[in-house]
């Protein structure tokens, strides 16, 4: 973007290249932190608007207009509470663990493409890198789980991990069962490609399968109702953050919001054309991208709470049964249908 | 800046390896065992490998390292310690680590390693057309023998779970 780029040049003119780089690098973290932490806030606050709604309520509406300051004020709590630690704690393991899920959530944010231009690691691995990141978040929450020195938080986190992995599966392969269209696993050329129709209208059959697949497994990643055996209240305490408390609490509960909108926005760029709008009405404006991307994004994020606020939850063994038994078979047929629909040029392009 | 970038990338995998073998809580033990591999990953973003570096945090972090923490946590209380070697046992270890390290340092000293002219960056279409590839320097044979190889694994895994219940459906059929 012309704004990004004069500050680049006035930082490289005012210091040494170093410095310069160094600086625009802080800067650009600053920025993504900012992103991260009020995306993180809102989706907290319309999470709660939309529990409300779907159970005939108000919400929060006192802090401000709307109730639009709530989380904001929620988020102070929390920074002023105490942070606590059980007796026979692991210390180090337990302060490092939220660091886990949150660096790892940050890290794949910086990889989505919010406008043409507004990407800031743009690698040419970029979906798998993604998948690779997200594995990385499960350690935190076992950690989490096995330094509290509590029977609930570790029942939470050894769930966690087996639901995190079965489903980490589900997911690649219904991402890669789009790559096979696009030709590429590099995020802005897989929007390039969708400049001929979005993929989910391109693969049609397959890639709608694709989508429901990925939807479900996103869903269960993110550990999500009805998929939330991390975290059942009722037999569980609060799962694997059962002993944490102020802002440590609060990174799990950040990072889980983050990894919602993440795999949304995963599915936005990889189903719905990211930054792209519809039929290209507003091809020559770039900057309405973003408007877009957001609107995607939010969609299917309502979904997903819909989905949260709908069914009752699994049980472990259903859980894996679902995964194991019934997706990740579908999950290899859809793959190969939608190779042989590649091969055979069976694609819709507009 | 790649200096620093290795250094400071080597420094946290040394000091991160050495308390690796030295912590004498298990899961402790297995956190610094991450940081190294991370490490490793991230002296291969640090060289443009891009696809190798995802391998390895999806690979070894997140998933061998996932599988460790797993059986720590089915088998090790959080009270427990590991036991101190005994004297002798820490001598001869260490004697046999620095031959280690020798026979380490005197190759990579000896060999003479040349500097890549323009150097370009493996794609991922690149490294799926070499694994795929008849001709010379394709990897087609190595590829399905290690495919051969896991699905071994795979269904020796499924027998060893199972178990008794294997054979016992056999002898109702």
């Amino acid at each position: 973007m012309n704004i990004t780029k004069s500050i680049h040049e006035w930082l490289f003119s005012l210091m040494p290249e170093m410095t310069a780089s160094i600086v625009e690098m802080v800067l650009i973290a600053v920025i993504y932190l900012a992103i991260f932490a009020v995306a993180g806030l809102y989706l907290v606050l319309l999470e709660r608007k939309v529990a409300a709604w779907f159970q005939l309520r108000l919400g929060p509406n006192r802090v401000g207009y709307l109730g639009l300051l709530q989380t904001l004020a929620d988020a102070l709590k929390l920074v002023s509470k105490e942070l606590t630690i059980t007796e026979k704690a692991d210390k180090f393991l337990y302060n490092l663990a939220p660091y886990f899920v949150i660096i790892s959530a940050l890290m794949a944010l910086s990889l989505f493409p919010f406008t043409q231009e507004f990407q800031a690691f743009d690698i040419n691995i970029g979906i798998f890198f993604l998948i690779a990141i997200s594995s990385i978040g499960v350690i935190g929450i076992l950690l989490a789980g096995w330094s509290s020195n509590n029977k609930f938080a570790m029942i939470g986190a050894m769930r966690s991990g087996v639901q995190t992995i079965s489903y980490e599966l589900s997911v690649g392969l219904s991402l890669l069962t789009m790559v096979l269209m696009t030709g590429s696993l590099q995020l802005s050329e897989i929007i390039e490609v969708q400049k001929h129709g979005w993929l989910i209208v391109q693969g049609h059959i397959p890639a709608f399968i694709a989508f429901c697949i990925f939807l479900i497994a996103g869903t269960a990643e993110t550990n999500r109702a009805p998929f939330d055996l991390v975290e059942a209240e009722s037999e569980l305490g609060a799962g694997f953050h059962t002993e944490y408390s102020g802002m440590k609490f609060a990174y799990f509960f950040l990072a889980e919001f983050i990894n919602m909108f993440i795999i949304a926005a995963i599915a936005a760029t990889v189903f719905f054309g990211g930054y792209l709008s519809p039929f290209g009405i507003t091809e020559s404006i770039p900057l309405l991208g973003i408007f877009w991307f957001l609107a995607k994004t939010l969609v299917i994020i309502f979904l997903m709470m819909w989905f949260r606020w709908t069914f009752p939850r699994l049980r472990i063994d259903q859980l894996l049964i679902l995964e194991w038994k019934y997706l990740l078979p579908l999950n290899l047929m859809n793959l190969i249908l939608m190779a042989m629909m590649v091969l055979l040029g069976l694609t819709i392009q507009f | 800046m790649e200096k620093f970038v290795f250094y400071i990338l080597a420094i946290i995998m040394i000091v991160a390896a050495i308390a690796s073998v030295s912590s004498r809580k298990m899961l402790r033990s297995v956190v610094y065992l991450l940081f190294v591999l991370i490490g490793i990953a991230g002296i291969y973003f640090l060289i443009d490998y891009n696809f190798l570096a995802a391998v390895q945090l999806t690979v070894y972090a997140g998933g061998i390292i996932v599988l460790v923490i797993f059986s720590v946590l089915l088998v090790h209380h959080i009270e427990m310690e590991l036991e101190m070697a005994k004297l002798p046992a820490k001598i001869l270890t260490g004697l046999l680590c620095l031959v280690g390290l020798g026979i380490f340092l005197i190759t990579i000293y000896s060999y003479d390693f040349k500097v890549v002219e323009n150097y370009k960056s493996t794609s991922v279409a690149d490294i799926g057309r070499g694994l795929l590839s008849y001709d010379a320097g394709g990897f087609i044979l190595p590829f399905e023998v290690i495919s051969v190889l896991l699905l071994a694994a795979m269904i020796g895994a499924i027998i060893i779970g199972k178990g008794d219940k294997l054979t016992k459906n056999d002898e109702i059929v």
